[in-house]
C-alpha cells in the first residue's frame, strides 16, 4: 500500500533513524513538543476566554490578540517541527494509531475554526469596543469551539502515548 | 533520595485499594495527565505573559500590577489542580514518582518557583505599583520574572524526563 511505503520511507530516513536509535533524543524533542503545545494551549485561550466573554474584558480583543496571537505562532511553529520529528522515528506506528489521526484531523478543525473566524467573523472587530465588550454571539461560539478543540488535541495527545504499545500501557 | 523508610511507603501505598483501581482502569492515568498538562498550559501562558509583559514587548497600553495580578491569580488556581492530579499520579505508581531522582528534582525546582511566585506578589499587596517605582526594581521584577519563566521550563521538562528513569 502506498500510504505504508511512505511512512516506512520515512523511518529510514536518516533523522527517523537517529532519533529511533537514539536513547535520549525522543525524549529531549518530546519535552520541547510538550513546552510548546503547553504555550500554545495556554496562550490560545487566552485570545478564546477574551471571545467568549470570561476574562480580559478590559482589553478590546485586537490589542489583546496582537499581544498574544505571535507567541501563538511562534510556539505553533516549534510544536509542528518538533512533532514532525517525533512523527518520523515512529511513522508507521503513529501513522495506524486512531488517536494520532484523530488529533491531525482536530487540528485541521481547529485551523478551519480560526480561518472562518478571521475571514468571516471578524470584519467588524475594531467595533466591539474595549469595555464592558461584549463579542457577537458568532464569535463567543468560535471561541468555544477553539477551546474545546485545543482541549481534545491535548487528550488525543496524551493517549497516543497509551495506545502505541497496548502491551506496556504507558509511556 | 532511597531511604527505607520510602521505599516501605511506597510498597504500602501501591496496595492501596485507591493505587490499585488507578493502575487497572485504563482511562484514569490519561485523562489525570491530559488535566495536568491542561493546568500547565493555563500557568505557563500566564508567566510567559508576565514576562513579555516586564520586557516591554505587550500590555504597554496597561499598569503592570493590573496585568499581574491578574495572571497571578491564574497561576494560583491552577497550582491547585496540579496537585490533586499531580497526587492521583503519585498515587498510581508511587515507586516510579517518588523514589524516581528526576521526580525528586522536580518537586525541588517546583517549591523554587512557588517561592519565587510570592517574592514577586507579596510586595503587590501593600504597594500596586512597588515594582515601577524605581529602575532597579524594575530590574529586580525582571530578573525574578526571567527566573521564574527558566524554573517553570525545567519543571515540565523534569516532568516529561520521569517516564524514562
Amino acid at each position: 500500500m502506498q500510504y505504508d511505503a511512505i511512512l516506512k520511507s520515512l523511518e529510514a530516513t536518516a533523522v527517523g533513524k537517529a532519533i529511533g536509535e537514539s536513547e535520549s533524543l525522543f525524549p529531549w524533542i518530546e519535552c520541547v513538543h510538550v513546552l510548546a503545545i503547553v504555550l500554545v494551549v495556554g496562550s490560545i485561550a487566552i485570545v478564546d476566554m477574551r471571545l467568549i466573554g470570561w476574562g480580559s474584558r478590559d482589553r478590546s480583543v485586537t490589542r489583546l490578540t496582537r499581544d498574544v496571537l505571535p507567541c501563538t505562532w511562534v510556539a505553533f511553529l516549534f510544536a509542528a517541527c518538533s512533532g514532525a520529528l517525533l512523527f518520523v522515528s515512529k511513522a508507521v506506528t503513529y501513522g495506524h494509531n486512531f488517536f494520532f489521526l484523530g488529533k491531525m484531523l482536530l487540528l485541521v478543525l481547529a485551523g478551519t475554526n480560526m480561518a472562518v473566524f478571521h475571514l468571516l467573523l471578524s470584519h467588524d472587530v475594531e467595533h466591539w469596543g474595549a469595555t464592558p465588550a461584549t463579542t457577537p454571539l458568532p464569535a463567543r461560539i468560535a471561541g468555544a469551539i477553539s477551546l474545546c478543540l485545543w482541549i481534545c488535541i491535548v487528550a488525543f495527545g496524551r493517549w497516543i502515548g497509551f495506545t502505541l504499545h497496548p502491551s506496556l500501557g504507558a509511556g | 533520595m532511597q531511604t527505607q523508610a520510602l521505599r516501605s511507603f511506597c510498597t504500602w501505598l501501591e496496595h492501596t485499594s485507591m493505587s490499585q483501581t488507578i493502575q487497572t482502569v485504563d482511562w484514569v492515568v490519561p485523562a489525570v495527565q491530559t488535566i495536568h498538562i491542561l493546568a500547565i498550559a493555563a500557568l505557563m501562558g500566564s508567566a510567559l505573559m508576565i514576562n513579555l509583559k516586564l520586557v516591554g514587548a505587550l500590555g504597554r497600553d496597561q499598569p503592570l500590577a493590573h496585568f499581574s495580578e491578574r495572571s497571578v491569580r491564574i497561576i494560583w488556581c491552577a497550582l491547585p489542580v496540579l496537585l490533586v492530579t499531580g497526587l492521583i499520579m503519585i498515587i498510581g505508581e508511587p515507586a516510579r514518582s517518588l523514589q524516581n531522582p528526576v521526580f525528586q528534582l522536580k518537586m525541588c525546582l517546583v517549591i523554587t518557583a512557588i517561592a519565587i511566585t510570592l517574592c514577586f506578589q507579596a510586595p503587590l499587596r501593600n504597594n500596586a505599583g512597588f515594582w515601577d517605582a524605581t529602575v532597579a526594581r524594575r530590574g529586580a521584577s525582571l530578573a525574578l520574572a526571567i527566573l521564574s519563566l527558566a524554573l517553570w521550563i525545567g519543571i515540565v521538562f523534569a516532568g516529561r524526563w520521569i517516564a524514562y528513569y
